[in-house]
């Protein structure tokens, strides 16, 4: 039997220490307070004296209070009843149904070997043509959307999870508002994904140190579900929430901070869970999208900073659309060789002429006359943004690079879009200017009662 | 020497002593299910030694048991490193996988050579033969390479071979040689020594100003901001700008016998590409896979922090022990902001007072120390050879004005600088034309290269001004030059890293085709309108860019069996039997020394060329002896033109 330590000689943000003795570093305890139990986990020993970090926080903690420890790390249970269930940040049923009875598995597993890893070679369409045509998604790919409140980004993080087409879906919320938890529950349920997803949902609400522990969950689960070879996307938003409160504990702890109070191995914090994301060889894989909102809008703010530098690109959400300059997928040129011949050369060209665009309307707004080639590139801008960029469209790959040419065709003259010349043709439409806004419309109120399934 | 753990925290722990240990020492925390953490002594107060544990610490208690060794942290070194893919501490990662499966469990050690693989070694030191550090006893092939078994580094003094094994197969483990020191005990020597990682390897005789220029064939690199061969030079950039993506395509292309890709503190996906895709890569130069010429130490982001700090000097551990060879080799590491980030953790954990954004004091010591093991040498035989270093660094906010970059700045020999608004632009490489900079000379005379930078300035200062004054307040003069600067950046400085051609330019075709941007920006066109200028400049940009995708070689000749690239200094061919010459086994070159001699008549160097290459080029004749006027009212015609316009029009 397992003995209790009650010797508690600190009580500090949310830290406790106790007198014990033979525990080890990162395991878990519980504490037991007036309030009832709550998970704890070592994060200091120092002779006998035993620092525990309390999930539900130390408020109305005692010093009389009993500790008990597990003699294991944090644990999740695994098996398919998971399925169509959802969790709290400590790994609590919150859904109402009893708890899973299963083998448990620890999470914060070691890293993967890299000669285990597959690359990545299967790009998962998504039927929205920023990311098919200029950043394709890739399975394993760890991607965030870098946005600020306000824009839709859980409803774009939620339409790729439809359209991705992945075997089990899991959801980690952090600081999640209930009503974006139930916003993802019915899209889940209408695209009939909500029996292959599990969620671990942590809300605004709950204890700051629960938030921590999301990720790490969604994580060690979804990568049993890989090595059983399993097609797994995991969703998590808000990281910017799980690094806050990385920030609040390191805080707490006195530890000095490296840049606006965020602790100096944010990087490493972050990276160990990104990097969960892989593609095993001869298993399945995981593939991780995640919400980084953007304090003030900034981007060389420490949270979506370390996040790019570890992610295989990003996507910016900006005025309800994925901005074409900054968004990158890494992977991209992993599977945008294999697609068609003219795929690469249309994402080079579009975005070049999309960037001239951009200047010459500056120097529009700024009245200044404006050339042939000006004028061209105006007329570019205006067409490229409401058959492409535009969050509404909804088509193939094919048919978005089909749509590319047709509005090259209707600008330009086939060198002055840069393209090589086997590929222009190759594609150049013969019947230029034809091409109507008319099949648009089509698909534009296709979309339409798809988005408004969103809300 | 043992120890009890009275603390841990983090990767920290903290082990209570009694007697002697050595700072740096290697130490060992065995955890109660048995498994052996190892870690290294980095502060010792009184009783109390400091461990940084380069595993995952989950599972230690207090009271746990340490052991100590004498060393300090060290690699293997003999034949067989080539081609390996070794983690921070030189575990080979297939056997791991082999051993451990799916996950890098803590605890799990396997030496860094094969131990049972048989080499064929040749002895050459005679007995009674006077030899020191560093002398060749004999060598055995490896792969393309001599690999010469040298006196350890270690071993100080003179010594008398008084054995030498004979001609045979041998594992690394076995005797090759018994050496006798000057109070006539006896050393058996074998192929493999230990060396401590932070150590530099100084088994030379000296070392030499670093000049030879070393080709990467990327061209912003070569012409504008070169790097030599020991030399050194930083990557720094935001995130996303394109450092892995240059140190991959470096990593390929380089002109350079070995390369050490060290990546540190990065994402797994990146070491995972390299390690799939260079076995099936041929090395243009040698015909051989890349792999025989590569050696991988990684230690990604979700691997223990410590190991990142032992990873960079491991990878340049290695790169000295190839230049021992006689072996010009690269270290690329990816990225040193991660290695500087670990020091910065453990500072932390240590209660150092800490300095800017709360790296520890002495982080611009140990940046330069590091970039210090660059170097050309002169080895004790008189052979030269090098380590040149390139590092990528992650400035927080992709903002210079830190720490480690400017800790870097002061010590590298060149700067390529990314920029987020090139990058942005997809205007790759997007090393910054008017930031970078570089101390070394490169393959394109200087007054050349700098003419080209004086009209990217200029370029830029009427793009600002046309800001301000539109583009009818522009003079066509600056308009033009504007236009010029812009097909220079579009035409050389960019280059398409994921097409076959276009990803390097070797260094004649540099050379040819720089000369041939300069002949446009050169040129007179005399326009009149902007309109004409801007469609002109778009046609010169056209050709050239359609020139830069074709093939610099016929369809069928490789670039190893074409003559230019197998010549020595002397013009001799290269002795092709794998260690039939104790001498100079480097690749190619032959190219910078017989530079004046050799350099090729136009026609001569027209000739080899592939037909695609030939044709474009009649075309870009055909528009500089216009003016560009033809080329810009017949755009179409001239698709058609013959080869032989081209020397029609010269
Ligand atoms: N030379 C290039 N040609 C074409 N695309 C490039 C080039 N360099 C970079 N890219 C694009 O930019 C992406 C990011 O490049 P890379 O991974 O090298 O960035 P990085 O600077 O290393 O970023 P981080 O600091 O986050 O590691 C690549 O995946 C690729 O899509
Ligand atoms: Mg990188």
């Amino acid at each position: 039997m397992r003995k209790y330590y009650d010797e508690i000689t600190r009580i500090a943000g949310n830290v406790v220490t106790v007198r014990a003795e033979g525990v080890s570093y990162d395991e878990l305890a519980v504490i037991t307070t007036d309030r009832g139990p709550s998970l704890a986990q070592v994060i200091r020993l120092e002779a006998d004296q035993v620092s525990l970090q309390i999930f539900a926080g130390t408020s109305g903690v005692s010093t009389g209070d009993k500790v008990r420890f597990l003699g294991r790390p944090m644990q999740v249970p695994f098996s398919d009843d998971l399925l169509g269930r959802v969790f709290d940040g400590s790994g609590r049923p919150r859904d109402g149904k009893p708890e899973v009875e299963a083998d448990n598995v620890d999470i914060g597993s070691p890293a993967v070997n890299p000669i285990r890893r597959r690359m990545p070679d299967h790009m998962i369409e998504t039927r929205i043509p920023m990311i098919d045509i200029f950043n394709s998604l890739v399975e394993s790919q760890k991607l965030p959307i870098f946005s600020v409140a306000g824009e839709p980004y859980n409803e774009v993080l939620a339409r790729v999870g439809l359209q991705a087409d992945a075997d089990v879906i899991i959801l980690g919320g952090m600081g999640l508002r209930h009503d974006d938890y139930l916003k993802f529950r019915n899209r889940f349920e209408e695209g009939g994904m909500l029996g292959r997803t599990i969620m671990f949902v942590h809300t605004a609400a709950d204890p700051t140190v629960e938030t921590l522990m999301v990720p790490d969950l969604c994580l060690a689960v979804g990568e049993q579900y890989a090595l059983a070879g399993k097609r797994v996307l995991v969703l998590l938003t808000d990281m910017t929430a799980f690094a806050d409160a990385l920030k609040e504990i390191a805080i707490t702890m006195e530890q000095i901070p490296s840049n606006r109070g965020y602790p100096g191995d944010l990087y490493t914090q972050m990276a160990r869970r990104y990097e969960k994301a892989v593609d095993f060889d001869e298993a399945g894989s995981m593939t991780v999208l995640a919400c980084v909102t953007m304090p003030g809008d900034d981007v060389t703010h420490p949270v979506p900073d370390n996040t790019g530098y570890i992610t295989e690109g990003q996507l910016y959400l900006r005025n309800g659309r994925i901005e074409p300059f900054g968004s990158l997928s890494r992977l991209k040129q992993q599977v945008n060789g294999d697609t068609r011949d003219d795929h690469r050369a249309i994402m080079n060209a579009c975005i070049r002429l999309y960037a001239d665009c951009t200047e010459s309307r500056e120097k529009r707004d700024m009245g200044f006359e404006m050339s042939a080639w000006d004028n061209k590139l105006l007329a570019y801008g205006e067409m490229f943004e409401d058959r492409i960029l535009d969050l509404n469209v909804n088509i193939p790959l094919f048919d978005a690079l089909d749509r590319c040419w047709d509005i090259l065709a209707a600008c330009f003259e086939p060198q002055e879009t840069g393209i090589r010349r086997n590929i222009i043709d190759k594609h150049w439409p013969k019947d230029i200017g034809s091409q109507g806004p008319d099949n648009q419309e089509q698909e534009t109120s296709e979309t339409e009662t798809q988005t408004a399934h969103a809300e | 020497m043992t120890g009890k753990i009275v603390a841990c925290f983090g990767n920290m722990v903290i082990a209570e002593i009694d007697g002697r240990v050595v700072q740096n020492a290697v130490g060992t925390c065995h955890r109660q299910d048995g498994a052996e953490l190892l870690s290294e002594v980095i502060r010792v107060r009184g009783k109390l030694a400091d461990l940084q544990v380069f595993e995952e610490t989950r599972g230690l208690k207090v009271g746990d048991k340490v052991t100590f060794r004498d060393e300090m942290l060290s690699v293997t070194l003999g034949p067989g490193l080539l081609g390996q893919i070794y983690d921070g501490l030189q575990n080979p990662l297939p056997e791991l996988a082999d051993a451990v499966g799916y996950f890098l469990e803590p605890g799990h050690y396997i030496h860094g050579l094969n131990t049972e693989a048989k080499w064929a070694f040749t002895p050459t030191a005679e007995t009674g033969a006077t030899v020191r550090a560093g002398d060749v006893l004999g060598f055995v092939p490896e792969g393309m390479f001599t690999h010469q078994i040298m006196v350890p580094f270690a071993w100080r003094g003179e010594y008398k071979v008084a054995s030498v094994a004979k001609a045979g197969e041998y594992t690394v483990a076995d005797t090759i040689a018994t050496l006798t020191d000057a109070d006539g005990n006896e050393h058996p020597v074998t192929m493999q020594q230990d060396w401590p990682v932070k150590r530099e390897m100084s088994a030379f005789k000296r070392r030499l100003m670093p000049s030879d220029p070393l080709v990467t064939r990327v061209r912003i690199i070569d012409t504008m901001f070169p790097v030599v061969r020991g030399g050194t030079y930083c990557i720094p950039g935001p995130f996303g700008a394109g450092k892995t993506v240059l140190q991959q395509i470096t990593s390929r292309h380089a002109e350079i016998d070995v390369v050490v890709l060290t990546a540190c503190g990065e994402r797994a996906g990146e070491v995972v590409e390299t390690i799939r895709e260079f076995p099936e890569l041929t090395d243009p130069r040698t015909g051989k896979s890349l792999m025989e010429r590569t050696i991988i130490v990684c230690n990604t982001s979700a691997m223990p922090v410590a190991a990142r700090d032992a990873s960079v000097y491991t990878g340049v551990t290695l790169a000295e022990y190839y230049r021992q060879m006689g072996l010009d080799v690269l270290l690329l590491a990816d990225s040193t902001s991660r290695w500087a980030q670990a020091m910065r953790e453990i500072s932390g954990r240590l209660e150092e007072i800490p300095g800017e954004e709360a790296y520890p004091a002495y982080l611009e010591s140990r940046i330069a120390d590091f970039y210090e093991r660059a170097g050309a040498v002169e080895l004790n035989d008189g052979r030269t050879a090098s380590v040149t270093v390139g590092g990528t660094v992650s400035p927080a906010g992709g903002n210079f004005e830190e720490p480690v970059t400017q800790g870097t700045l002061k010590v590298v020999g060149a700067f390529h600088g990314l920029s987020r608004e090139r990058s942005d632009a997809r205007r790759y490489p997007a090393i910054d034309p008017l930031d970078s900079w570089s101390q070394y000379t490169g393959i394109i005379d200087a007054k050349k290269a700098g003419r080209v930078r004086a009209l990217l300035r200029r370029g830029n200062e009427v793009r600002q001004m046309m800001t301000v004054v539109g583009e009818e307040g522009t003079p066509i003069d600056d308009f033009t030059a504007m236009l010029k600067a812009e097909f220079v950046d579009s035409v050389y400085l960019q280059q398409n890293a994921f097409d076959p051609v276009d990803a390097a330019t070797p260094r004649e075709r540099q050379e040819f085709v720089f000369g041939k941007v300069l002949d446009v920006v050169d040129l007179d066109f005399g326009f009149e309108n902007k309109d004409d200028a801007r469609k002109v400049m778009f046609r010169a940009t056209d050709l050239f860019r359609n020139w830069n995708y074709a093939p610099w070689l016929p369809e069928g000749t490789n670039e190893h069996e074409t003559e230019e690239e197998t010549t020595t200094p002397n013009g001799q061919a290269q002795p092709q039997e794998p260690g039939a010459d104790q001498g100079d086994q480097k690749q190619g070159e032959g190219e910078n020394e017989g530079g004046k001699d050799q350099t090729r008549s136009e026609e001569e160097i027209v000739e080899g060329r592939s037909e695609e290459f030939k044709r474009i080029l009649g075309e870009i004749e055909a528009f500089i002896a216009a003016k560009g006027r033809t080329g810009a009212q017949e755009s179409d015609e001239s698709k058609q033109a013959e080869p032989q316009e081209a020397t029609a029009a010269e």
